[in-house]
């Protein structure tokens, strides 16, 4: 093969590369748009203040809006993560700061699988769990559900952020005399805070963007409620079920939810994204510190 | 260096650093037991999904609920067949579509683009992975799926019955939602995994392997398929694996856009069926103990295999990294 053959393969590679890359990139920003032009009209003040009802109340033009579905989730949400908080984070720890445990590597091993499991699972199992012992669908019944999607996305993001602190800092404290516990407590977790803050901020991102776990504990509720016992709204179920509806109004409204639901989930992303590299930077000057330098 | 002798000193002797703070085995415990929750978690899973889905299995048999190629709640006859194809068809064709361009965007990312632009698509992609699937599926109920009929199922199907009328039980009469929508949609959410651990998997390749090609005068496609791939391809190989995971668990939006059909055959613009999508359309329907524990059953299904391909996954990717650390 002559060199200006291979020239020329190498020319179609790029422009083959660069094109599978736009391929990629260009339906995120098309779903971005779309959601963005047919949910702005959707989003008024009725929309944030008034309960969903029934059917013909969007058909007949009375106010109607997502307000069940919007508190529902803040509710759920934040049960959920108060439930999941404690383990996921008790994991993190087990996993970075006692790494000669032997429970260790089975932690280990078992949030990776728990991580890769499908969100509907933790559905079942929460179902099998919470409804069918408490006799009907919760709110409560989905913040377990929720939770156990939390847990282990907070577990392998704690270890993970608790590895990039300098192993310095752990030293100092040993050898001023500070049993571990502290040195844990009051030298390594203060440390590593905002990179735990932000996975916990992310695990609770991916939870609020789930529908398939709560559609089979929290169900879903046309009207507004604040009882957990009941079943009660959340976006991404409503969201679902107003897509799968036949009536145009109820469309209308699921694209003004999908613009909360994304604008959630993207500011956390971002806020997250730069956190994390602020962190990085900080761990990669630290670990040159750590080095000894050579004169 | 000789050896020096250490006394230690009286008060050393007696109180050892475990006597000192019993809060260290305080705090040992409390971790200790709040993580063996996570633990248990991951078993009870297994048993609770088993033990819930045992009169199904009671009734039709490990083996035969695994091929029974029925599902007619209304019959009470159950099998999770036509469910473990539609998953496997969609997931597979959904890793057959991302394969290609995912290794594209990692390959422009890692070695190709300049550094901002190379951030840019990162972000880009690792968003994509973050919008809900509730989102995407909404998206292609209303924009996605009538476009696809409309622009290239009709057509295509209309052709083939003038011109090929032995494509035609392959293509099957186009419905507004179908199997090979639902297919391009999983694609499009598994695309962010495959990238983002190739990636990984391309950035770990060794600077003096690429320097070497490169001087050997290799043009950079070249440097590529001599030096960079070949190195990367057991981590690409564990990505797409985990990817494969990925799709097989995906929910909501192939619930929204496969149609839901639970006989076979299925046809690739006809409604399919997978199981995640079965589960999240009937359960909330399931009023008969035998429906409900079937559905449980599926679960049970999903769960096995979802965990046999994570195992793999991280069985070759624990090899690569051996590999890498023995010379």
């Amino acid at each position: 093969m002559n060199l200006q053959l291979r020239y020329a393969r190498d020319r179609v590679m790029l422009i083959g590369i660069v094109g599978l890359t736009l391929l990629v990139v260009v339906p995120l920003f098309l779903i971005i748009g779309y959601v963005i032009v047919n949910g702005i009209g959707g989003l008024n003040w009725n929309f944030f203040t008034q309960e969903l009802g029934s059917p013909s109340r969007a058909m007949l033009g009375r106010p109607t809006g997502l307000v069940a579905a919007i508190v529902g989730t803040i509710i759920i949400d934040l049960i959920a993560l108060a439930f999941a908080l404690p383990f996921g984070i008790a994991s993190g720890i087990m996993m970075s700061e006692y790494p000669e445990h032997p429970f260790t590597p089975v932690s280990r091993i078992m949030v990776s699988t728990l991580n890769g499991m499908p969100a509907v699972l933790m559905g079942l199992m929460a179902y099998a769990l919470v409804v069918k012992n408490t006799g009907g669908f919760s709110a409560l019944a989905g913040s377990v559900a929720l939770a156990f999607v939390m847990t282990p996305i907070i577990a392998r993001s704690t270890e993970s952020v608790l590895r990039i602190t300098p192993w310095s800092l752990r030293e100092v404290g040993l050898s001023l005399g500070l049993p571990r516990w502290k040195v844990t407590l009051s030298l390594v977790l203060p440390a590593a805070r905002p990179g735990i803050v932000t996975g916990v901020l992310i695990a609770f991102a991916r939870a609020a963007g789930e529908a398939a776990p709560l559609m089979l504990t929290s169900f879903g509720n046309n009207f507004l409620t604040f009882n957990v016992r009941s079943p009660m709204d959340t976006l991404p179920q409503r969201l679902y079920s107003l897509a799968i509806s036949p009536y145009k109004e109820w469309h209308a409204m699921g694209w003004g939810g999908a613009i909360i639901l994304l604008l959630f989930v993207m500011i956390t992303f971002f806020v997250g994204r730069v956190v994390v590299d602020r962190m990085e930077k900080r761990a990669l000057g630290l670990q040159a510190m750590d080095k000894p330098k050579k004169n | 260096m000789a050896d020096i002798p250490v006394t230690l000193s009286r008060a050393q002797q007696i109180t050892p650093a475990r006597y000192r703070a019993p809060g260290d085995l305080v705090f040992k415990i409390i971790i200790l037991v709040l993580s063996s929750v996570v633990i248990a978690l991951a078993f009870a899973m297994a048993i609770i999904l088993w033990y819930e889905a045992r009169p199904t299995f009671q009734a039709f048999g490990f083996l035969s609920f695994l091929t029974e190629t029925t599902w007619d709640p209304v019959a009470a006859v159950h099998g999770t067949w036509p469910f473990i194809m539609g998953t496997l068809i969609t997931s597979f064709g959904a890793l057959l579509l991302s394969l290609l361009p995912a290794l594209g965007v990692a390959i422009f990312v890692s070695e190709y683009a300049p550094k901002w632009v190379a951030n840019i698509i990162n972000y880009t992609v690792d968003l994509l992975a973050a919008i809900p699937s509730v989102v995407v599926g909404l998206w292609g109920v209303f924009i996605f799926a009538p476009f696809m009929r409309d622009t290239f199922y009709m057509p295509i199907y209309l052709w083939a019955v003038e011109n090929a009328p032995w494509l035609e039980p392959i293509l099957g009469a186009p419905s507004s939602y179908n199997l090979a929508t639902a297919t391009i949609i999983l694609a499009l959410m598994i695309v962010p995994y495959t990238v983002a651990l190739s990636r990984d998997a391309i950035r770990l390749v060794p600077r003096e392997q690429k320097e070497a090609a490169w001087a050997l005068g290799a043009t950079r496609w070249e440097v590529m398929r001599v030096a960079v791939l070949p190195y990367a391809r057991s981590g690409i190989v564990a990505g797409v694996l985990l990817s494969l995971a990925r799709a097989l668990g995906e929910t909501m939006a192939v619930a929204m856009l496969i149609g839901n059909r639970n006989r076979m055959p299925f046809s690739l613009f006809g409604p399919a069926a997978t199981m995640p999508s079965v589960i999240i359309n009937e359960f909330r329907e399931a009023v008969e103990t035998l429906h409900y524990t079937s559905l449980m059953a599926v679960g049970f299904y999903l769960f096995i295999l979802t965990i046999g391909i994570n195992l793999i996954a991280s069985y070759v990717q624990r090899k690569l990294t051996q590999q890498r650390k023995s010379p």
